[in-house]
């Protein structure tokens, strides 16, 4: 179990002035409703470091940003040390070779393989199959789009099986990487009247969906569900207008 | 050692993904089976060690399979650690690294739009806004003008842009496309060939005749699908 006592990870830290200067040079740019800026946010808390987080308005980007970033300019952007590191799995894995603390990819070179491979599935295809499906009354091909995201979260389902977290024992890599699922998808699913997720369809997803949301690191990390909710039922709006 | 380290790739002969993995294995002088999958035709063991993706390539090492190009180029290198390393040491310079094999992969991903898109112009559009970014970005990388290549030293940006740049000349006979020029791309252009003249490289590009024919049937089919 990940350390419920964060600031022991915080003591340690603090026995040395340079890890302590370190540490204050973490900077993250990013949106407190966005899934990708969320799994920095996770990420950083699994290793116990600190840092400032600037909100960014995606409307009138920072300088920094926009410097930071100059060829997505997207969030996030992690800030260490005044080196800029972008796109959310990228800063995971700087973030894990580059701090101490739990481990969020495994040490075994094949185990980091397949949790890498499972990352890129559910950041990749599962997502896109799920977004997809979750604004389909706005697209194309309604069923079809919900059967290939039944497809995907089949696939999920059954890797949870037999355990309490894509990663094993602890939330990990590919936990974070799928960090939509448990939080986002239920508010989209309210949004757009959707819904994919049932304990009957995948129970071993929504047993998971519930012990993620209760890690500590996750648990007090969290957008405002309202403030979500409120969001996406815009962009139903104007999608529904746009239709 | 040696008997325990059995590894196969199974792979499709113009796949530029099956490329990158063989010329990792190749630059770190692993010893493996190649296995040409017929992908009309996929065999029992494809699917079995890739039930999700059922794509190539695969790497299986030791009967354990690995999927995924970009994938099973960080366990080849963090598997056999002994000579050149594919990826720098220090965190920093790999993030810089994993950024630009994700752009990589979109550029890629524009010129699949040019062979098999309707409204071509737009594609080549999209396709060179993104190499501009690119060459901007590798200059940046490399300040001193050009990355330093030598034999011992191949890493895994070597490895990516030459598989997605090196077939450029038979993708231009057959596209009517010029995807590498040396006026708008002048250090990728002049990367791609220095790479190419590296034996350990060069032998694993199949000959351009055979890359031409296959990309004209391929061209004729995409065209006669989009016709239907």
């Amino acid at each position: 179990m990940i350390s419920e006592d964060k600031n022991h990870h915080l003591k340690r830290k603090n026995k040395s002035s340079t890890q302590l200067i370190e540490m204050a040079e973490v900077k993250l740019l990013g949106v407190g409703g966005s899934s990708y800026s969320r799994r920095v946010e996770w990420a950083l808390k699994i290793k116990g470091v600190k840092y400032e987080f600037t909100e960014e308005d995606l409307q009138s980007k920072s300088p920094l940003l926009l410097e930071s970033n100059p060829v997505h300019k997207k969030i996030p952007v992690l800030i260490h040390n005044c080196k800029a590191i972008c796109e959310s799995m990228v800063i995971l894995e700087y973030i894990d070779e580059t701090f101490e603390g739990p481990s969020i990819l495994p040490q075994d070179p094949y185990e980091r393989a397949i949790a890498r491979f499972w990352a890129k599935f559910l950041d990749g295809k599962c997502l896109e199959a799920v977004g997809k499906a979750l604004w389909s009354k706005f697209g194309e091909e309604e069923e079809k789009s919900k059967q290939e995201a039944y497809e995907v979260l089949k696939i999920v389902d059954n890797e949870l099986k037999d355990k309490k977290f894509i990663g094993g024992d602890n939330i990990g890599f590919v936990d974070v990487a799928a960090n939509y699922i448990p939080f986002w998808l239920e508010i989209v699913e309210e949004a757009t009247g959707v819904v994919l997720v049932t304990s009957e369809k995948f129970p071993h997803l929504c047993a998971w969906r519930d012990e993620y949301l209760n890690c500590s690191e996750v648990k007090e990390n969290l957008p405002d569900r309202d403030t979500m909710l409120g969001f996406f039922k815009a962009k139903v709006l104007a999608a529904t207008v746009a239709k | 050692m040696g008997e325990e380290n059995k590894v196969t790739l199974h792979g499709m002969w113009l796949s530029p993904y099956v490329k990158r993995v063989e010329l990792a294995l190749k630059v770190k002088g692993i010893p493996f089976e190649y296995i040409e999958e017929d992908l009309s035709n996929k065999s029992p063991l494809l699917l079995k060690y890739n039930p999700i993706h059922k794509k190539v390539p695969v790497l299986v090492h030791n009967e354990e399979p690995v999927n995924e190009s970009l994938v099973i180029l960080e366990y080849i290198d963090e598997t056999w650690k002994n000579g050149p390393r594919l990826l720098p040491e220090d965190p920093y310079e790999r993030s810089k690294v994993r950024f630009w094999a994700a752009y990589i992969q979109q550029v890629m991903e524009c010129m699949l739009k040019i062979f098999t898109a309707e409204d071509q112009e737009k594609a080549c559009e999209e396709f060179y806004e993104k190499l501009d970014v690119l060459e901007d970005g590798m200059k940046k990388m490399f300040p001193w003008g050009s990355p330093k290549i030598e034999v011992g030293n191949i890493g895994l940006l070597d490895i990516l842009i030459l598989v997605a740049f090196g077939a450029c000349k038979a993708q231009e006979e057959v596209f009517g496309v010029k995807f590498l020029d040396p006026q708008k791309a002048p250090l990728i252009h002049s990367w791609v060939n220095t790479l190419l003249e590296l034996a350990v490289l060069k032998e694993t590009v199949p000959p351009r005749d055979k890359v031409v024919s296959f990309l004209r049937a391929f061209k004729e089919r995409s065209a006669s699908a989009q016709a239907q």
